[in-house]
């Protein structure tokens, strides 16, 4: 089963949740997925050794001797990554989207393709004490795309293990990416205006993707939460899970030490939500 | 005219409060919220939107079913995993690179301009503001960044006005990037836990790596002054200046809460006058 854990706020709390339900769990993968800022490593602490999966795209590489400067591979990418610089077409590798194009459409077979590295994967089968097997996808510094990261990354989904992907914030492409595959997906906002007008954005994502899903409000607050319930009762959304604004919360979260260690009430409380997490799965699958 | 981008990194560090704050404290300027993932520059100036348009940023495959043999050569050269094994296009995963439409022996598919979202040209209290609302799963977010920012730099061109105040996306990817093309300064805000730091590391690397002229705020100091002082010299090191550490008050959540700014309802409080001080100190840094 693969639960992937989003918001489209960022610093809500998709890591907290992501690493503390991870915990809570037997035979689990985690997955950090949000590449581009991933910090799941710092409250699983995991030994990756050195080594790593390089992910890479393909890019062109111009014949320059049998180019005969048409142009038509210029004028055919739609991303602008090929320009015809004096008599040379140039290639500015950061926007190519390697659909391989230009190499479809050269009339004279001068353009082959290379790989280059945009990002790396990481991994540790046995991390911290729990033994959990942890992978971390990581964006290249001055890349643009982490999409093919998050594509890399859910290659190595293991379909014997419950797997919960920590999703990258937004509404856009990379978070569709570390969603669109899973069995359910956990909303997770705050009780502000900010949290709410993006819990909307993400709710519309989620339906249009048709993945089921709950949410979870974090840094919850006595007689604060009414705008994020009454939105979710009128919506017909389950409210999942509760985590206080406490400051103790923050600062265990702040030192990097996910707050399940040394509380057996919120171990249970995190596999209660999974158990509810299963059976909303269970009811779609019997209403389908 | 001076382009100042305020980023973050990590999500939730204060980057859009500031901002709004900022925004309102500022003289001539024009404000663009870059950040059209988790657009919330609003609630807070409560803009009334002058013009509204739809902004495409890119294409989309679509097929005509009557035309088409089902020869499978789209299936086979697209590289996004979005024609299916029906030969229908799944629109969430194509990228609108045209590659199905050339290599298509019957014409059947036609690439359309897809719909990237709206953007907004609005007036607030303090200055015009430049937004957009990116539609549900769209593609381009990056490229919908770019339009805002250069709408907001039409706008001041336009108008005479010295300045654009620009609240970006957390990240280090293409629409954080784009959000940063041309500024005088990037001002980062971060945060006092492990996780702050890890995320100010990277995106201290990419502002390298466009070599930006750049300062950090420290904010929420106080609710773990180790983490900030480990921040502080790591900025040492990388010999970047904190410009500011910004204590945590709930004000700023009550506020938040009632849609209101800071610096207008409590401009003479300590952390008021914090703030002021703050936005006094960029001012100098970038004349």
């Amino acid at each position: 089963m693969n639960i992937t854990v989003l918001s489209g706020k960022g610093g809500t709390g998709k890591t907290t949740v992501s690493t503390n339900l991870a915990l809570s769990l037997e035979n689990v993968q985690l997955m950090d997925a949000d590449v581009e800022e991933p910090d799941s490593y710092i409250f699983i602490e995991p030994d990756f050794k050195d080594d790593y999966i390089p992910v890479n795209r393909k890019i062109p590489v111009i014949d320059q001797e049998t180019c005969t400067g048409c142009r038509k591979c210029v004028d055919f990418c739609e991303y602008n990554a090929l320009a015809m610089m004096l008599d040379e077409v140039m290639v500015f590798p950061e926007i190519c989207h390697s659909c391989g194009g230009c190499k479809i459409v050269c009339p004279v077979d001068a353009i082959t393709e290379k790989d280059r590295e945009l990002g790396k994967l990481k991994y540790a089968k046995n991390a911290g004490k729990k033994k959990i097997e942890f992978w971390q996808g990581e964006m290249n510094i001055g890349e643009e795309s982490s999409t093919p990261v998050i594509e890399a990354l859910k290659e190595h989904i293991n379909h014997k293990k419950t797997t919960i992907i920590d999703a990258p914030p937004g509404t856009t492409c990379p978070t569709i990416e570390a969603t669109v595959d899973s069995d359910f997906a956990l909303l997770v906002t705050e009780p502000t205006p900010f949290g709410l007008n993006d819990l909307e954005m993400s709710v519309e994502v989620m339906r249009e993707v048709g993945i089921p899903f709950g949410v979870i409000i974090n840094r919850s607050e006595e007689g604060e939460d009414g705008l994020i319930e009454e939105f979710c009762e009128k919506e017909d959304i389950n409210i999942m899970m509760k985590i206080p604004f406490e400051r103790e919360i923050a600062e265990l979260y702040s030192e990097g030490i996910p707050f399940v260690r040394n509380s057996k009430k919120w171990v249970e409380e995190f596999k209660e939500l999974f158990l509810a997490i299963e059976g909303e799965i269970n009811e779609k699958n019997n209403s389908n | 005219m001076k382009k100042i981008t305020v980023i973050s990194g990590k999500g939730g560090t204060g980057k859009t409060t500031l901002s709004a704050n900022f925004s309102a404290l500022a003289n001539n300027h024009v404000i663009a919220d870059c950040d059209v993932d988790a657009p919330n520059m609003h609630l807070l100036l409560e803009p009334h939107v002058e013009k509204e348009r739809d902004f495409s940023g890119g294409k989309i495959a679509i097929r005509d079913i009557d035309k088409c043999t089902e020869c499978g050569l789209c299936y086979e050269n697209c590289r996004f995993n979005a024609v299916n094994e029906d030969f229908s296009i799944n629109p969430v995963k194509c990228e609108g690179c045209s590659v199905c439409a050339e290599v298509c022996p019957v014409d059947a598919i036609k690439m359309e301009a897809a719909l990237t979202g709206q953007i907004y040209e609005s007036q607030t209290k303090y200055a015009p503001m430049i937004h957009a609302r990116l539609k549900a799963g769209a593609e381009n977010s990056g490229k919908l960044v770019s339009e805002v920012r250069d709408k907001a730099e039409e706008r001041a061109e336009n108008e005479g006005r010295e300045l654009i105040i620009v609240d970006g996306s957390p990240g280090i990817g293409c629409p954080v990037i784009a959000s940063l093309n041309g500024v005088d300064m990037a001002l980062i805000v971060t945060e006092p836990s492990k996780s702050g730091l890890s995320d100010l590391k990277r995106v201290v690397e990419m502002i390298e790596h466009f070599d930006l002229k750049s300062k950090v705020i420290i904010n929420k100091f106080d609710l773990n002054e180790r983490m900030a002082d480990e921040i502080e010299n790591f900025c040492n090191k990388q010999e970047l200046e904190v410009i500011a550490r910004i204590p945590f008050d709930p004000i700023f959540v009550d506020l938040l809460r009632k849609g209101k700014l800071l610096v207008e309802e409590k401009k003479d409080t300590e952390i008021g006058e914090k703030i002021i001080s703050l936005w006094n100190k960029i001012t100098n840094n970038i004349s």
